[in-house]
């Protein structure tokens, strides 16, 4: 029998609901913002300059800055940018780079992906917003009819390679239905796009910069819960970090776990947890890019432990987890039959 | 109906047009936020930020009008006479002739894919029969360097930009010729030489495109323009409404060209909009409208010209409305019998039809006779079937081609499906065309 486990990101929630029961038993005022993860900051990284500390949306607002001073073709454009968004990633950039580089459009998101693609069809580098993840679904026919078909259709004699859409992405405490949606896996079926997803201030920087530099259209996600909470040391200057590549995070021997975004934090957690209480090694991946997703490092590290967890915030059906849990048996089968 | 002209009619006319813009300058020019002594007016007067207006007293409402709508300019009449000189163009010989040269080898190259595609030589056709004049007036007043975004029935506008009668057929057909690589249905031609860019099947998603690249090419500062055309149907969608607003608001040089041919396959435009048409929606988002006659090419080729030459230098979008009639069926998938009168499909075609009317121009001039004409289908017709044979025996692209472009790298799970089929063919490749296949 294979030993291959695929969960769903039960882990979040849990914790949440202990610490409201707690608050509840314990102390008289519920802590609302009770986070459900603690974030781990990477070290320092030393090979790109000098650092500044900066959250998830500082790190954005970065990499955006880099772009706009060294691509005078480069626009940002969406709902509420140009007073600095609603969640502050492009505070000031208006007024640094003007305001036909940094401006609001209308209320409507397949107007602004429409918009976006034309900017990148015309060559120019278009950075379109869209202001929660949950809102990205009027768009949908631009970016998987169109977006994600432009070069293979036309030959190649056209292509909106040069377009990025960014989204806050994933819950966020209390965002209920469309203030929390993490809408990946409806991307991950679309041949043509790419879609990453950060999981720290580091990583969002280097990771966008690339989606901005990259030839194809891309969709980048931004753990929203982490624009404030996610603080760690940011190099100054541009830097990149390459797409379709995760990222080994902590080796291990037992057992692989794999995620992305805020729930990376929450499966470190439970690598220490299982190391801890039940003596289990684990290697933990953080998979960062969802299409084309990196299949060689999450089967060579199966191949090692013979064990697989995903976890995922989104719904478990039609979840991206199926297509890694699918993939990765059929490549490592054998591996996972041995344990 | 007085109400309308608070609405359309008063758009209409250039010295409220001028006020509009210049209320408009006024508010962008100034700071957003508003100083405190615009609060405390003791006169009555509005203070809402979100339209400029006076009160009333009564209650009115605003009534649109259609039965009396928007007017439809003529240049010629239907004997090819020029009704007003001042609006002659006066287009000089030589590119009337071409005017004529290309509506009439699109008709020709119409009819033979289509018949064509009834004999099942291609999968699929869509003919302009009756927009002919639509295509070439509009694409005559453009520069060769503006951008050109269609929706499928705009073929002439590419064959007025000298796309080879080659390459339309290697598209129809699929071949190893076509720069599409054979990866989309028939018609949907795209060429980076004729800046055309590449059609594709869902309808109004160029619209918007097109105003994003109306805007990177305000920025470039380069005396280009974007022109998108679109049918009555296509206008329904709600890129359509994303559009005309962004244009407006992000101030792009850009021409809305509507087709407006009666009829969305069976559909016919009684149940497709109940104002007046598309042309009366322009005003409401504040874009410079104006109605023509489709069948009329120097009046579409002078709203064009008009159109281009403000949206450049005043960068602001504008919209045609050619009203014209859908003569062919929808495509040669459908039959329109189905839902229309032969009679009147007649009238249009023999009675009011683009091809005609230039030709009765270019008679009273004496720029063209019956024997002219003869040798001139004479001769369309043999350049189109010679393109059309070569086109046919053309092998179909090489099947590497089905896995390249969909990223401009092709990505390693990518490259173990295009494995995996190669191998699958060398086990199983008699049950498939191969020999029809570039190797």
């Amino acid at each position: 029998m294979a030993a291959l486990r695929v969960v769903e990101a039960l882990g979040g929630n849990r914790a949440v609901r202990h610490v409201l029961r707690w608050s509840l038993a314990c102390a008289p005022v519920p802590r609302r913002t009770a986070a459900h993860f603690t974030f781990q900051p990477d070290p320092e990284p030393t090979e790109y300059g000098p650092t500044q500390k900066m959250n998830l949306f500082q790190a954005v607002h970065s990499a955006m800055d880099n772009t706009l001073a060294k691509d005078p073709t480069a626009v940002i454009f969406g709902e509420d940018v140009a007073f600095g968004g609603v969640f502050r990633c492009t505070v000031g950039l208006r007024d640094k780079y003007g305001k036909d580089r940094v401006f609001n459009t209308p209320l409507c998101e397949q107007g602004i992906v429409g918009f976006g693609i034309g900017v990148a069809v015309a060559g120019a580098t278009s950075i379109a917003e869209i202001q929660f993840a949950d809102y990205i679904f009027p768009a949908f026919d631009q970016i998987v009819n169109e977006a994600a078909k432009y070069r293979y259709r036309s030959g190649d004699l056209f292509n909106c390679g040069s377009l990025t859409i960014r989204a806050p992405w994933g819950c966020v405490g209390h965002g209920a239905l469309y203030h929390s949606q993490s809408p990946e896996a409806f991307f991950g079926h679309c041949a043509g796009v790419k879609v990453v997803i950060p999981r720290s201030p580091i990583q969002a920087k280097g990771l966008l910069l690339s989606c901005i530099e990259d030839q194809n259209p891309c969709i980048f996600f931004e753990p929203k819960i982490l624009y404030r909470a996610a603080v760690e040391q940011v190099p100054v200057e541009p830097y990149q970090i390459p797409l379709s590549q995760a990222e080994i995070l902590q080796e291990g021997s037992d057992v692989t776990l794999l995620s992305w975004g805020t729930q990376v934090h929450v499966i470190r957690e439970v690598a220490d947890m299982a190391q801890e209480k039940l003596g289990l090694s684990c290697e933990v991946i953080d998979l960062r890019t969802i299409l084309p997703w990196d299949i060689e490092t999450i089967c060579k590290s199966v191949t090692k432990t013979g064990r697989l967890l995903i976890s995922h915030e989104a719904p478990v059906t039609g979840g991206f987890a199926s297509e890694i849990s699918s993939t990765v048996q059929e490549t490592s089968q054998r591996s996972l039959q041995k344990k | 109906n007085k109400a309308i002209s608070a609405d359309a009619r008063t758009m209409r006319s250039a010295r409220d047009a001028r006020t509009m813009r210049s209320a408009r300058d006024a508010k962008r020019k100034g700071s957003p936020l508003r100083s405190l002594s615009d609060f405390t007016s003791l006169e009555e007067k509005p203070q809402f930020p979100g339209a400029s207006a006076e009160f009333v007293d009564s209650l009115e409402f605003i009534q649109p009008n259609v039965i009396s709508g928007i007017p439809i300019y003529r240049v010629m009449d239907r004997q090819g006479q020029i009704l007003n000189p001042s609006e002659d163009p006066n287009i000089p010989k030589e590119q009337v002739l071409k005017f004529y040269h290309t509506m009439t080898l699109l008709n020709t190259m119409d009819r033979i894919l289509y018949e064509s595609q009834r004999q099942g030589r291609i999968s699929f056709y869509m003919t302009n029969y009756g927009e002919e004049g639509t295509h070439v007036g509009s694409a005559a007043a453009m520069n060769h360097t503006d951008i050109v975004f269609g929706q499928y029935r705009e073929a002439g506008v590419l064959m007025y930009r000298d796309y080879p009668l080659k390459l339309f057929m290697s598209q129809c057909y699929g071949n190893a010729n076509d720069t599409g690589k054979g990866r989309q249905m028939p018609v949907h031609y795209g060429s980076k030489e004729q800046n055309f860019v590449t059609i594709s099947s869902p309808l109004a998603t160029q619209i918007p495109q097109a105003v994003g690249a109306a805007y990177a090419l305000k920025r470039e500062n380069a005396d280009r323009a974007v022109i998108c055309y679109f049918g009555e149907g296509a206008a329904s969608e709600g890129d359509a409404h994303a559009a005309f607003n962004f244009s407006a608001t992000l101030e792009c040089p850009i021409i809305f060209f509507c087709r407006n041919n009666g009829y969305a396959i069976s559909t016919p435009t009684s149940e497709q909009y109940r104002g007046d048409g598309i042309a009366a929606r322009g005003p409401g988002y504040g874009i410079i409208s104006i109605r023509v006659d489709g069948n009329d090419v120097f009046a579409v080729y002078n709203a064009t010209k008009e159109a281009r030459r403000r949206a450049v230098a005043e960068n602001q979008p504008f919209l045609i409305e050619a009203m014209t009639y859908r003569i062919g069926h929808h495509s040669t998938s459908d039959d329109s019998s189905a839902y229309r009168s032969v009679d009147e499909v007649n009238y249009w075609d023999k009675q009011d039809h683009p091809i005609s009317r230039l030709r009765h121009y270019m008679l009273h001039r004496g720029w063209w006779d019956e024997e002219q004409e003869k040798i001139w289908r004479k001769k369309s017709r043999k350049m189109v079937m010679e393109a059309f044979e070569e086109a046919e025996r053309a092998s179909k692209p090489s099947l590497e081609h089905m896995f390249t472009d969909v990223y401009s790298e092709m990505p390693p799970q990518l490259r173990k499906q295009q494995e995996s089929l190669m191998k699958h063919l060398k086990v199983y490749g008699e049950h498939y065309p191969l020999d029809s296949f570039e190797k």
